[in-house]
């Protein structure tokens, strides 16, 4: 039971890691983004804009990211 | 409309391969560095069989869970999967960035190779030395292993991204058998900075396609994407480089 827990413990860990570690905001970025192009193909079912919209706001998240890091 | 459509699926075969085989090569060139500093340090029959053992857990994972992911409705798939892209694309075009403009430093494999030399040193067993080797390749590897399989399932062609990473080890492997020493002469930053830009690219491609969005000349469109997050990054750089002020003597 105990190496039960402690290999969904570090499977966990290892996906929290690989996508979060020490980039939080690229994660949370990446969430919001997919929500919002969700709610966009959901309610406008002909959204061509956003194929033009949707990577200048990838470039954007790299941006902030990228901005972020070298302020601190 | 034929010669569109196999065209299109032409390209997204080469930049499939060729971001599988980069991601690759950066990861085994890290590995190797480890793998070599334990053969030299220590035992070079340990050093081995931790190579061997990684590589065979990383190849039962690649077949276990590649069936299991092509199995999945495709939209979900290329949803789930593209997001991963994404997250996992921008962080590694994040560091590629902040290295070329000198706010993080550059991968330096000498080091890693002489840290790893002296930790094995330090703990002086042949056990260490499996564990260290054995390490050193599954971690590198199970990037590697992730992006053969989502990249692989959503494309439904885990095999010939299976074999494109096969055949960058390889070459890897016999590259650093001959100079084992010179691996730090790899260019890490712009294979990493390469790999960021096809993952992007094909993490946008895929999670806008898994929405419902129509990508003008469908799978071409991934050409668009990698040229327009390439000169984001270049546009990134130079702006980010650090000026150094002329001096007039």
């Amino acid at each position: 039971m105990k190496s039960l827990q402690r290999a969904l413990v570090g499977f966990g860990r290892f996906w929290w890691d690989f996508l979060v570690g020490d980039t939080p905001e690229i994660f949370i970025t990446v969430v919001m983004m997919l929500s919002v192009l969700a709610g966009v193909s959901m309610w406008l079912h002909h959204a061509s804009a956003a194929v033009y919209v949707y990577p200048v706001v990838v470039l954007g998240a790299l941006l902030v990211s990228v901005r972020r890091a070298i302020k601190r | 409309m034929m010669a569109t459509l196999s065209h299109g699926a032409v390209t997204g075969n080469v930049i499939l391969c060729l971001s599988v085989f980069l991601a690759s090569t950066v990861e085994m060139v890290e590995a190797l560095t480890i793998v070599v500093a334990v053969g030299y340090s220590q035992s070079w029959k340990s050093a081995l069989r931790g190579v061997y053992v990684a590589l065979g857990v990383l190849a039962i994972l690649v077949a276990a869970c590649g069936p299991a992911l092509t199995s999945i409705p495709r939209t979900q798939l290329h949803v789930v999967v593209g997001g991963v892209l994404l997250v996992f694309g921008l962080q590694w075009l994040r560091k590629a960035v902040l290295r070329s403009t000198g706010y993080k430093d550059k991968h330096d494999e000498d080091k890693i190779f002489e840290e790893t030399s002296l930790l094995v040193r330090q703990q002086a067993s042949e056990r260490a030395a499996f564990v260290l080797s054995f390490k050193g390749v599954f971690l590198e590897g199970l990037e590697v292993v992730i992006i053969v399989l989502t990249m692989g399932s959503s494309a439904h062609k885990v095999g010939l991204a299976a074999i494109t990473a096969i055949v960058a080890v390889a070459l890897v492997a016999i590259v650093g058998g001959l100079a084992a020493r010179q691996l730090s002469n790899v260019p890490e930053n712009a294979l990493r900075m390469a790999v960021g830009l096809c993952l992007i690219s094909y993490g946008t491609f895929w999670t806008g396609q898994g929405m419902g969005l129509r990508w003008p000349g469908n799978d071409a469109a991934l050409l668009v994407l990698v040229a327009f997050y390439s000169l984001g990054a270049f546009l990134m750089v130079a702006a980010f480089r650090p000026r150094v002020a002329k001096v007039h003597v």
